[in-house]
């Protein structure tokens, strides 16, 4: 595992880590949401985030991280993917054409009157794949030894 | 979406379930499952026969793809709704037959069952589509699903090659019509069948209405197998029984007869129309009959049968769309009704004697009538639907075959009093020919009730000791049976309640609101020309039929070179040389030349077009003003890419990429695209990782490439490369014509979208297609890292199961 | 400040296109790593720099940058990132199952 590069004993890193781990993570979350208004979305959101999870892996090792995330990024990816197109073929329903989306305002009991567009689910999708995207190509490179 | 729809998107859906059906009970033959719902289907189209007696059509539409005109539009009327019975009737019979045919231990079922209802799908798109575009879609899954069918047993030779003869010829005839019907759209602006009708008197007259019927009637040739087309039906027979009899007798190759039914609205009434279908469809029929006389194979012979009776429907067709012309139209338009009345019949008729001989094979274990005989009294039921549909097929009485067959006499004499497309000079061909093919019609049917079932048995060549089959495996060709007769004894059943809707359907034209065609169809008509014609058939027929040894020396003639299988096999194999050869001239295998190729096709056709359109031009003065920190930027940049190409270390290659991904960043921050920015950032980080990643396990870089002159061409070809890209973005920058899309975007961002940020909205909403896409590209990606790392072979060679280039 | 620009992405192009034409993979990666820079920079300079605020609706500006040159250079540099992903595990797992990255030894092409 010498050369893998991934794994390295670093306290201060790993210290430092387990932080801003969840700020990051936050951080993404709030660009995924702001993405319709403000700079952000999908893309960048599930980039930031695996960024973060890729901080983790360099912090600590590949076995370690997988232990604290079992996650099959694979499945992320398709399951991403099943959202974006499900949420495509549910225009189907309204009788409206592939991917239409539409956007409205609802009151939600905690958040009072919240503006929601249905894109946000396409949007969710997004989000999905590229996390299990990066994180597959990330971690299946970084445990080959 | 109503449940018309559904009704065609059912079969695709069940589709998907029979393999975890499959799995999950093994004990149970699958079969059983996928039963009840051809049924309920024939059960469910059972229901519309009242309504398309009285009325017009029903039609339902789902918008598909609304932009081009592309609807799932529904339509049913009698000429579709006949058609969907066919396919769910005999559909169900033939899956009750293949639950007792394929073994549920030996044969790999799901896929069977897939295939089989991926088609039943398909063909009930192609007869109740109304637009052009969905029928090809649909036409296209029929030729892909036989394709499979056919070469079910792919572990056979002989399968494979009947597979890919199949598809080959039948998916030429799919373009060439895709080809037609885009014709009709350039002449009528409609993908919609009704509406090209509704204008069919206005486009005659147009250049392309030629070219447009050439090309239909292709795809309607290659699919019915007329000649020369039809030599991918014998070969198609190397699929399991089933499929024969539901495929390629009863209902795939009935497609083309569809086609050129429901386009006869459309093209009927040029003499183009009348001679192509009806020669073509007569000489089939003979061609076809005098050819099934000499096989040997009892589906083989059935085979040839079929192409025969599909030239004699075709034929019909052809002679009735004379029809439309003359006022006295019921005189002539019984050549419809004698398609649609025989029609009805083969599917009964056929499908009884494909099951027969499925039967036969099944027990005896051979199809060879030279090995076979006798079989009359070891299985009584089989001989007795055997005789019947033997019977029928050639036109005997009682059964239904003598009826129609009488009225397409009657169909083919009535040419001889028409006076249009110059019918006195060659209009006696198709009687004579008609005649001719109904002696060989007559020999074959003997032959194949009388070598299989009379004669001598010969239990030494049999590989199976015979004896009646199960009773599962007989209702269906029993229920076919009774069918040919009671068709044959009440034919009057079916005049108002399917053929004379179909009819209508065929040439609505012809009547007005609430009018109908007069239809009776009597065994006797006295002594006319129809019943001498008939007198002639049997005795001429059982004079060959018992003479046969002495004549059959004729097929000799025909040199075995000449033939068109001899034909089809050449060009297949002459195209593949060729290509072989064309292709190796330019494919030589070094990725460099292919790059060769691109750049400079690059750089000569975005520099062709720049100065043959005059669109190199050089103005600064609306440019955006430059920054200290863009210069800055800029030079960062040139430098990392320069020497990206001159470093001699990996490491400093991969860094002084990152630092022109990083300006790049930076520059998107300065040309305001913070979402830009925001990515390019993380995906540079992710990517520098990656690449340090990978590069312990490249070898370092080679010190020089090899010669001088070979970097010499390099430079060349990069520096055009940059050359041209450089002028090219000058020249878009600052030439501009007219408003851009974007301004849409701008204003409609918000109230359409819902969202502020212009570009996230057009990710996810405007272009949420291309999105879509991409992401699928990159989990394509991803899949294709983790394979290639995750699932190694383990060294095996790939070759064992991978092709083999000849 | 397009003509900068547009050198720039000349440059890159130009670089990009001779590492491709060498005979290592791995600076043929390097060079479609350059290229999709070149490109993303090239449409961003067609589209105009500059002309307005960032596209974001709520700034109420008077006129905005065109979005739809930074839509399109979103998708590509997400799409490029997976295909230099693909192209580097290619090229590692080509060279550990063939033992060479000269292009010249890598020829798929059977007629000798």
């Amino acid at each position: 595992m010498k050369k893998t590069g991934l794994k390295t004993n670093d306290l201060i890193l790993q210290t430092i880590t387990k932080i801003v781990l969840f700020i990051v993570i936050i951080f993404s979350f709030h660009l995924f949401f702001a993405g319709h208004n403000a700079p952000g979305g999908g893309f960048i959101g599930g980039l930031i985030t695996s960024g973060a999870i890729v901080l983790l892996l360099i912090a600590f090792d590949v076995k370690t991280v997988k232990a604290i995330l079992p996650i099959n990024y694979v499945k992320v990816a398709a399951f991403g993917l099943l959202i974006a197109i499900l949420s495509g073929i549910g225009s189907f329903l309204f009788g409206v054409p592939f991917l239409s989306h539409t956007h409205g305002h609802v009151h939600i009991p905690v958040l009072g009157d919240t503006h929601l567009a249905t894109a946000v689910i396409f949007d969710l999708g997004v989000y999905f794949v590229v996390v299990g995207v990066t994180m597959t190509i990330i971690q299946t490179i970084g445990e080959t030894e | 979406m109503t449940f018309l729809h559904w009704a065609i998107l059912f079969p695709f859906l069940f589709a998907f379930m029979v393999p975890f059906l499959y799995k999950t009970f093994r004990k149970i033959h699958t079969g059983w499952f996928v039963l009840p719902l051809p049924i309920c289907l024939f059960i469910f189209f059972l229901q519309f026969l009242p309504g398309v007696k009285y009325k017009e059509g029903i039609v339902q539409t789902v918008k598909w793809i609304p932009s081009l005109g592309i609807d799932f539009a529904v339509y049913v009327d009698g000429l579709s709704l006949l058609f969907a019975l066919l396919i769910t009737g005999i559909g169900s019979l033939v899956v009750l037959y293949s639950i007792y045919y394929l073994s549920k231990e030996k044969e790999q079922l799901n896929a069977f069952y897939v295939y089989l209802l991926m088609f039943m799908g398909a063909m009930l798109g192609v007869v109740l589509t109304d637009n052009t575009i969905v029928l090809y879609t649909f036409w296209e899954i029929t030729s892909f699903s036989s394709f499979l069918l056919i070469g079910y047993w792919h572990y056979r030779e002989r399968s494979r090659y009947g597979a890919l003869k199949s598809m080959l010829i039948t998916v030429f005839g799919g373009l060439s019509m895709l080809g037609g019907f885009i014709l009709l759209y350039i002449m009528t602006g409609t993908f919609s069948i009704r509406e090209t009708i509704a204008q069919s008197s206005s486009i005659a007259d147009n250049g392309l209405f030629i070219p447009a019927l050439i090309l239909l009637l292709l795809g309607a040739f290659t699919k019915s197998a007329q000649f020369p087309f039809y030599i991918w039906l014998p070969d198609a027979m190397e699929a399991p029984t089933p499929v024969s009899a539901y495929l390629h007798s009863a209902t795939m190759v009935k497609a083309g007869i569809y086609l050129v039914a429901r386009f006869t609205p459309v093209f009927a009434g040029s003499a183009e129309w009348f001679w192509i279908v009806s020669l073509f469809g007569i000489f089939t029929l003979f061609w076809g009959s005098f050819h099934a006389v000499k096989q040997t194979d009892l589906k083989a012979m059935l085979a040839f049968s079929t192409v025969s009776q599909l030239g004699m429907i075709m034929s019909l067709l052809g002679v009735g769309s004379a029809a439309l012309l003359f006022d006295h139209f019921e005189f002539y338009s019984v050549a419809i009704l004698a398609a649609i009345f025989h029609l009805i019949n083969h599917a009964t008729f056929k499908g009884s004697l494909f099951m027969v001989a499925g039967i036969v094979d099944h027990e005896t274990g051979t199809r060879d009538i030279r090995k076979l005989g006798g079989l009359m009294s070891l299985m009584p039921i089989t001989f007795t639907i055997g005789l019947i549909g033997a019977f029928s097929m050639a036109g005997l009485p009682p059964f239904n075959g003598f009826l129609s067959k009488e009225m397409f006499f009657t169909g083919m004499i009535r040419v001889l009093n028409m006076d249009v497309f110059q019918t006195e000079t060659w209009g006696f061909l198709l009687p004579v020919l008609a005649w001719i093919g109904s002696i060989f019609t007559f020999i074959y049917s003997m032959i194949f009730v009388f070598k299989t079932f009379a004669g001598k048995l010969q239990l030494e060549n049999l590989p199976k000791k015979p004896h009646e089959a199960p009773i599962g495996m007989l209702i269906p060709p029993i229920v076919l049976a009774s069918l040919v007769v009671i068709f044959g004894f009440f034919p009057n059943l079916l005049a108002y309640s399917l053929i004379e809707p179909a009819m209508k359907s065929v040439m609505p034209s012809l009547l007005k609101d609430g009018e109908h065609f007069h239809i009776h169809i009597s065994h006797w008509h006295g002594f006319t020309a129809e019943f001498w014609m008939t007198v002639g058939v049997v005795i001429l027929g059982i004079f060959l039929y018992l003479t046969a040894s002495k004549w059959k020396r004729v097929y000799d003639l025909q040199p075995k070179r000449m033939t068109l299988n001899q034909l089809y096999d050449h060009s297949l194999k002459t195209a593949g040389k060729t290509s072989n050869r064309l292709t190796s001239f330019y494919m030589t295998g070094f990725i460099r030349d292919y790059l060769v190729y691109i750049f400079a096709f690059m750089i000569m056709a975005v520099g062709a077009t720049m100065i043959i359109k005059q669109s190199i031009s050089f103005a600064a003065d609306d440019a955006a003003p430059v920054g200290i920190y863009e210069l800055i930027l800029s030079i960062v940049m040139i430098a990392g890419s320069i020497t990206a190409v001159l470093a001699r270390s990996r490491l400093t290659a991969i860094i002084a990429l990152s630092s022109v991904g990083y300006s790049l960043a930076l520059f998107f921050v300065l040309f305001r695209a913070p979402d830009l920015a925001l990515t390019q950032l993380v995906i540079e980080t992710v990517s520098t990782a990656l690449f340090l990643l990978a590069f312990y396990f490249l070898p370092e870089l080679q010190k020089k490439d090899k010669t001088r002159r070979f970097r010499l061409v390099n430079f060349i070809i990069s520096a055009g490369v940059g050359g041209i890209v450089t002028l090219l973005a000058i020249s878009a920058s600052s030439e501009r014509t007219g408003k851009t899309i974007a301004e849409y975007f701008l204003e409609t961002s918000y109230s359409l979208g819902g969202g502020y940020n212009v570009v996230n909205v057009i990710l996810v909403d405007f272009r949420g297609f291309d999105t879509l896409f991409e992401i699928t590209v990159l989990a394509i990606a991803a899949l294709a890292v983790y394979s290639m790392i995750r699932l190694r072979t383990g060294g095996k060679d790939v070759e064992e199961n991978g092709f083999k280039n000849e | 400040m397009e003509i900068v620009t547009s050198i720039v992405a000349g440059i890159l192009f130009m670089t990009a296109t001779y590492l491709m034409l060498s005979k290592s993979l791995l600076r043929i990666i390097i060079g479609t790593g350059l290229l999709s820079h070149g490109a993303h920079l090239l449409i961003l300079t067609m589209g105009g720099l500059k002309r307005g605020t960032v596209p974001l609706l709520d700034e109420h500006a008077a006129s905005y940058v065109d979005p739809l040159p930074q839509a399109l250079i979103l998708t590509a540099i997400v799409i490029s990132f997976g295909v230099t992903a693909f192209f580097l595990v290619l090229a590692y797992r080509s060279y550990q199952e063939l033992g060479t990255d000269d292009m010249d030894q890598l020829r798929g092409n059977d007629q000798k």
